[in-house]
């Protein structure tokens, strides 16, 4: 029963929000809660994430410029890279192009003396040719007279020597 | 604590005892007509709202230091929780009161953790809810009134009553104008922490009157889903009440350090 009076007591005051006895306490306690989570909020927590985003911001930041710079390292790369293959092409053209120059003087040097030398013993046959052929003409010349005379002989007529040999001469030049 | 006494068979709604403050470690003599736990408090006495209080500076603590205790570049889930909470606010005090604002901050972050802890710990079967009481919101909504209202005067002067004087009206309604404004602002503070409590003690008064229709047993499915569906709304209220007290102590200070409209 005696609860009951205390529970219509507390009931005649009212809502308990109203009950201004209670206020002090409440308004002590929460200044010293709002203080306590001011504290540890400037002194603590947010300076730590604050921080912490911070950080992330500078890492990811910094991370984008690396790889960028990285993407031009590999496009330089790639360009020296190029160049490289553009030089040795042209380096490899030129040997080319050289060693053929090369080639071609030294065949047409050795051909140039190859027909020198041709010329020259072509010239030398024909040299040897030309006595040979002298030497034959002069034989047949020769042999020719020597047979007409025999064959003027054989037919029993005396020969003049010196008319066979004009009459043969004059056959063997016309 | 009445509850024992009751009639058999009679509905016994107590919604507003859930409100009362108490001291801690204390029981009441039922012998006496004075209860022993809510007689005369003094200013010093452990109650369960220093209880209550406490708890919410603890989970503050647990959000936002522990939580963040690694200062990990990837955040873990409790970090991400506490950098939620700090880009949330840091970005409505950027975007609400300027960046002049952000000088501020610490004090905005201050009272959304305590309103949002707050509100969240009352919302525990059994919990106190300190942000339901008058006293408390009072205090947060007369202390942002004051701070901002000085912090007018020291950042712009007499010029801050420019304020009340809506330059843009017509000359003729502008006394009319600074009239209302001058009682808008005054009944801004009031406005503010009855808001938050009015909206704390509602829920979760309804939620108690829930809770005593379930004493019936034909109603109490009905009874219990609707302290379910009130539950889920006093969720969703705890949020919103942290988060509009915390983006109006904002548009104060935005007046505060740009009173000219």
């Amino acid at each position: 029963m005696a609860t009951e009076t205390a529970g219509a007591a507390e009931d005649s005051v009212g809502l308990p929000q109203l009950d201004f006895s209670t206020f002090d306490n409440q308004i002590f306690w929460l200044v010293v809660a709002l203080l306590a989570i001011y504290f540890i909020l400037s002194r603590i927590a947010l300076p730590r994430i604050g921080s912490v985003l911070a950080e992330r911001q500078g890492t990811i930041t910094n991370d984008i410029a690396a790889a960028e710079e990285l993407k031009h390292k590999a496009t330089a790369a790639e360009a020296a890279y190029d160049k490289a293959l553009a030089d040795a092409r042209a380096e490899a053209d030129r040997i080319v192009g050289e060693t053929k120059a090369e080639i071609q003087s030294e065949l047409d040097a050795e051909l140039a003396k190859a027909d020198a030398e041709i010329a020259a013993r072509t010239s030398e046959s024909e040299a040897a040719i030309a006595e040979i052929r002298d030497g034959a003409k002069d034989s047949v010349r020769e042999v020719a007279k020597d047979t007409a005379m025999a064959i003027v002989a054989a037919l029993g007529r005396d020969a003049d020597q010196s008319a066979v040999d004009k009459a043969v001469e004059k056959e063997m030049t016309s | 604590m009445a509850t024992g006494g009751e009639e058999s068979g009679a509905l016994s709604f107590h919604p507003m005892d859930q409100f009362i403050v108490s001291r801690l470690f204390c029981s009441d003599d039922a012998e006496t007509a004075v209860n022993e736990c809510t007689y005369d408090i003094a200013w010093y006495e452990l109650t369960n709202v220093t209880l209550w209080l406490a708890l919410a500076v603890l989970a503050v603590f647990a959000m936002l230091v522990l939580g963040t205790r690694n200062r990990a570049v990837v955040p873990s889930r409790s970090q991400s929780i506490g950098e939620l909470a700090y880009g949330f606010i840091h970005k409505m005090v950027e975007d609400v009161a300027g960046r002049e604002g952000l000088k501020y901050f610490p004090y905005i972050m201050t009272l959304f953790m305590f309103i949002v802890m707050a509100n969240f710990l009352g919302l525990i079967p059994t919990s106190f809810t300190t942000t339901s009481h008058i006293a408390v919101t009072a205090v947060l909504g007369f202390g942002v009134f004051i701070a901002v209202t000085v912090l007018g005067f020291v950042k712009n002067g007499a010029s801050f009553l420019g304020l009340f004087w809506v330059s843009s009206a017509p000359l003729v309604l502008r006394p009319i104008l600074a009239l209302i404004e001058v009682i808008s602002y005054f009944v801004r503070p009031v406005s503010h922490s009855i808001r938050l409590a009015g909206n704390l003690m509602a829920g979760h008064a309804v939620l108690k009157v829930f809770a005593g229709f379930a004493q019936v047993t034909a109603i109490a499915p009905i009874a219990i889903f609707g302290v379910v569906a009130i539950y889920g709304l006093e969720v969703l209220v705890s949020f919103i009440q942290a988060y509009v007290f915390t983006i109006l102590t904002c548009v104060y200070l935005k007046d505060a350090l740009h009173p000219h409209h």
